[in-house]
């Protein structure tokens, strides 16, 4: 009899430091983030879907050697290039990212030996279509230049 | 007014919980036959999620498949990269510098302490409490938040590389640590507090699902599951791997074998990982992250390798057979939470539903690693 009533005691007892927990959280500062409103800038090594980096000049670093194409674990990247005549590099036309088969290893930007590419900090990349994700670097450096 | 139906005592029904529920936290299905709120008989149904990593292992280079390791278990990912990256540098020879291992060993600790962490709110979910979850998140996003700035990403992180690691880790990342250290404990006492101690989760939890040592060596169950039995077997210890053995820390064990045993073994995991990066910020050598000889293309000569790591839910093993190429010939995964989920059928007959689903949520299971 007495052990029951000692039960229901320190139960209640335990209840009660549990609450003081909860309770002193409460007067606690937020910690979330009132996304929309307020986002958060990604860190410094973040690893977003690819970029081409450029050159002085404004052309792509790349010269077509395809290491990132066969690095790629799911053959997310498409490449071409021509060689102009007279020219020693490779000049690239087309640089196609699946970004739908992309698992963000960074093996593409690790095979790289010429500083061709990098990681891009944007995270707000939800759409309703698939052909959003098929991204033309060359294009979106063109843009950016713009 | 209609009477209750009564139900024969040999009048059993079939309950189907998930492939999509919130108590299996994930796709797993179980089959309960039921007699009332009793459970007669169940089966887990897996392979709602199977994606063929091991096939895959097969058909990728070495370097191309370490991505696959992180998207086995999306809790704990960097321990299951450990037991892959293990495995071919032992096939292929190739020498890890030790502050690369030490590094290891520091991220390994601070994501199991993440997996842990959520582990643990969900599972206070599971019984009906909601804001320990909310607590344990705030923890865990300080760890994420950590590893993100070093790795790059949150929950897959494809960081550690055949010889080393993708990336150093600075100054930043260490004060970082060193404060992350107290203030888990502090928050560790708040968990006692706040959920331990509680008058209803302990009875709910004490003498639930009692597994005995022979139920968990017959299905080969691991981490706290075989802890909380007894057991004490923890690969860090038994089979010492990476730079464990420079570190003094202690394997938990609860002989009682319930619910609570498995809560309390993985509570105090906690605090043991604590101390091991406390250890391994202390005792981080200087020096490069990859070794200074590494073969271009990675091609292990032909033989069967074994390592086994310990992950946040069990002892984890790759078996790599080589024939000499560029692709294994066969990578075989033992995830550790197949071994635990398989208790479940024995062990749940004869319970109640609710109980059935505080057992399960002890187990601490992630479906994406039982189906590969």
């Amino acid at each position: 009899m007495v052990t029951y009533f000692k039960d229901i005691y320190s139960g209640l007892v335990s209840l009660f430091i549990g609450m003081e927990v909860t309770f002193k959280e409460f007067f606690k500062p937020t910690v979330t983030v009132q996304y929309p409103y307020e986002t958060l800038t990604m860190t410094e090594k973040y690893r977003g879907h690819v970029e081409l980096i450029e050159s002085d000049e404004g052309k792509p670093n790349c010269v077509v050697c395809g290491l990132c194409q066969r690095a790629c674990p799911s053959a997310c990247i498409t490449l071409a290039g021509v060689k102009p005549e007279g020219e020693k590099k490779k000049v690239l036309t087309k640089y196609i990212l699946d970004f739908t088969r992309c698992s963000l290893c960074g093996s593409c930007v690790e095979s790289c030996n010429f500083n061709a590419l990098e990681f891009s900090k944007e995270y707000n990349l939800a759409s309703t279509r698939r052909e959003d994700f098929i991204f033309d670097l060359l294009q979106r450096l063109e843009a950016r230049n713009k | 007014m209609s009477s209750p139906i009564q139900l024969q005592t040999d009048e059993t029904f079939v309950l189907n919980v998930g492939p999509q529920h919130p108590a299996t936290h994930g796709v797993l299905r179980v089959k309960m036959e039921m007699n009332g709120e009793y459970i007669v008989n169940a089966e887990t149904v897996i392979g709602y999620i199977h994606r063929m990593h091991e096939k895959m292992g097969e058909n990728k280079t070495y370097p191309q498949y370490l991505m696959n390791l992180s998207r086995m278990d999306y809790l704990g990912a960097l321990g299951y990269s450990h037991g892959h990256v293990l495995v071919v540098e032992k096939a292929a020879g190739i020498e890890v510098p030790e502050r690369a291992e030490y590094i290891r060993a520091i991220m390994v600790e601070l994501n199991r302490i993440a997996s842990h962490l959520f582990w643990f709110g969900a599972f206070v979910m599971d019984l009906g409490g909601f804001s320990p979850l909310m607590y344990a998140l705030q923890d865990r996003e300080y760890i994420l938040d950590m590893l993100e700035a070093v790795t790059g990403s949150r929950l897959t992180y494809c960081y550690f590389r055949f010889g080393g690691l993708y990336n150093d880790i600075d100054d930043d990342f260490i004060d970082a640590a060193r404060r992350f250290i107290p203030r888990m404990r502090k928050s560790l006492i708040k968990y006692d507090k706040l959920v331990t101690g509680n008058i209803i989760f302990r009875k709910r939890l004490e003498g639930n699902a009692l597994l005995s040592k022979e139920t968990c060596r017959k299905y080969g169950a691991s981490s706290a599951v075989a802890r909380g039995s007894g057991i004490n077997f923890d690969v860090r210890k038994n089979e010492p791997y990476s730079v464990y053995p420079d570190f003094d820390f202690d394997v938990p064990v609860y002989h009682e074998g319930d619910s609570l045993a498995r809560y309390m073994v993985r509570m105090k995991e906690m605090e043991q990982s604590l101390r091991i990066i406390e250890q391994g910020l202390d005792k981080l050598p200087d020096g490069p992250i990859m070794p200074k000889k590494k073969p271009k293309l990675i091609k292990p000569p032909a033989g069967d390798y074994y390592q086994a790591v310990e992950t946040a839910r069990g002892s984890f093993g790759v078996r790599l057979v080589s024939d000499g190429t560029k692709t294994p010939y066969r990578l075989k995964l033992r995830s550790p939470t197949y071994s635990n989920m398989h208790l479940f059928d024995e062990s749940c007959r004869g319970m109640m539903i609710m109980d059935a689903l505080a057992f399960m949520g002890s187990l601490d299971l992630v479906i994406p690693e039982i189906d590969r």
